[in-house]
């Protein structure tokens, strides 16, 4: 029955993330006055790159790279449940809380890392120290306000958090969800966060020497993690989810709003962006976790 | 009984809407896919060039059809040649389509990659790019608009749907004709220099 579960929590963050990622490539079109590809755009480029032949190797810790981000980001998925009510799609989350998932969502990277030193590409290891550098400072004002929700829910599971909200946590602590969405921003990739992956600047970037189908298993992994990701914001901040379509409805309401900033805002280069979120973001997260658990 | 270009037109056209094209269901469907999914490598190799920005924002918007830059070789489908092509840059685009992964096809814009054009008798450009690597569609005009570059797209993905855009598997068939004649004018060593070669090649380690 767990195993249903699992396929079926997989099935729908792959559609999903596929779809928001094509919706995010056509609404950013629409911001820029163009039509845009079709929302299924990005799912026929990640089949297209797995029809592709190879003709490069790097050792084996190249090809293991991107089955660690896989299985980093599918981790991650398992272990937040889509629900907070009922007994189904609870996926693994009776085995893991909160602190597993938050150690998850930094496999990606490390994965990332060693797979791009393993290859030598000058561009890739700029994108990667770019990002690990970054990752640091997102993490801070993050996993403050995460801190700050667990004391005050007295809980570090997933559903208890997302259960035990009267209103929803964003409204209730807006200082920690303010911190928490600017690092949220980041994790998307999204501007003014988004140097580790800039295009023009160090060309693609941790994927610049992926080609054919590592870069279809990331294409795919991008899509399962941004959703599991969304599903843990929505879980933490916007009072969880108990139907399908209150959960497609808080995310991509969170989905929209984290593009829409994206589009809106210019870039920050690495030193700017890391300065910028341990002062503010950071700053803003400790005053909320003094307010939150003052008494 | 249309005469000139038109008539030249009308042959191009024939040509691909003939119908003669036996390929399996798989083959089919992954050549559909090819097809909607089209990555250009964003390299600047001529003149032309500066038509590839318009084509790729938001006045032409390429991107509505499936086509869109891509930064590296390695995640390229298309390469453009754009325009006349000195020998120094025949060696950057004949290590960067190597670098490319099959399936990959070559798009060429203006008269120079037909046959020279105004730099036929240049000393430093080469006349037929068709001699030094295979290309799979050409747009004619000096400097071709934005819109016949997307034309020229539109007619490359036709061939890519129905199987016929095979250059890459004829640069591997004829490898030895591409490299004698590579080699006639870039010299034995047709890979660009690196500023690394020094100790690499003769006279270093």
């Amino acid at each position: 029955m767990i195993l249903f579960d699992l396929l079926f929590m997989l099935l729908v963050a792959y559609i999903t993330g596929f779809l928001y990622y094509g919706l995010y490539r056509n609404i950013t079109a629409r911001f820029q006055r163009r039509l845009g590809p079709p929302v299924w755009q990005s799912f026929l480029d990640s089949i297209k790159f797995f029809s592709k032949e190879e003709s490069i190797s790097h050792g084996w810790m190249f090809y293991l790279g991107p089955v660690i981000m896989m299985s980093g980001a599918i981790m991650t998925l398992f272990f937040i449940p889509l629900f907070h009510t009922g007994e189904s799609f609870k996926g693994l989350s009776s085995y893991g809380n909160l602190f597993l998932v938050l150690y998850l969502l930094v496999l990606g990277a490390l994965g990332n890392a060693l797979a791009v030193g393993a290859s030598g590409n000058p561009f890739g290891v700029m994108g990667v120290t770019r990002g690990l550098s970054r990752l640091f400072a997102l993490e801070l004002p993050f996993y403050i306000s995460v801190i700050a929700l667990i004391s005050v829910s007295g809980s570090a599971d997933i559903v208890c958090i997302a259960a035990s909200q009267t209103e929803w946590n964003a409204f209730a602590y807006p200082l920690l969800f303010i911190a928490a969405l600017f690092s949220f921003v980041g994790m998307m990739g999204q501007a003014p966060f988004d140097v580790v992956g800039a295009p023009v600047e160090v060309y693609s970037g941790p994927a610049s020497e992926f080609s054919g189908k590592f870069l279809a298993l990331l294409m795919s992994q991008s899509a399962i993690f941004t959703f599991a990701k969304l599903v843990l914001m929505v879980h933490l901040f916007l009072g969880g989810a108990s139907g399908f379509v209150e959960l497609l409805a808080k995310s991509f309401g969170l989905f929209l709003f984290v593009i829409a900033f994206g589009a809106m805002y210019g870039r920050f280069k690495t030193p700017q962006s890391i300065d910028f979120l341990l002062k503010v973001p950071t700053s803003i997260a400790i005053v909320g976790l003094i307010l939150a658990t003052w008494s | 009984m249309e005469t000139g270009f038109l008539q030249e037109q009308k042959v191009l056209e024939g040509d691909l809407n003939s119908e003669n094209s036996h390929q399996n269901s798989v083959d089919f469907l992954m050549n559909w896919f090819r097809k909607q999914s089209i990555f250009v490598l964003a390299y600047g190799t001529g003149c032309g060039a500066i038509e590839m920005p318009p084509t790729f924002t938001s006045r032409y918007d390429a991107e509505r059809l499936g086509i869109r830059g891509a930064a590296t070789p390695r995640q390229a489908d298309v390469i453009i040649v754009s325009g006349y092509c000195s020998y120094k840059t025949l060696r950057r685009i004949i290590r960067t389509y190597e670098q490319m992964s099959n399936p990959k096809y070559l798009l060429a814009l203006g008269s120079c990659t037909v046959n020279g054009g105004m730099y036929w008798d240049s000393y430093n450009t080469i006349k037929k790019l068709e001699d030094y690597l295979p290309v799979d569609m050409y747009v004619n005009g000096c400097m071709p608009r934005p819109e016949s570059i997307l034309e020229g797209f539109i007619a490359l993905q036709k061939e890519i749907g129905e199987g016929k855009a095979s250059s890459w598997q004829k640069y591997e068939e004829n490898y030895e004709f591409y490299r004698k004649n590579q080699e006639a004018v870039l010299g034995k060593k047709v890979e660009p220099s690196y500023e690394a070669d020094w100790y690499l090649y003769e006279g270093g380690l």
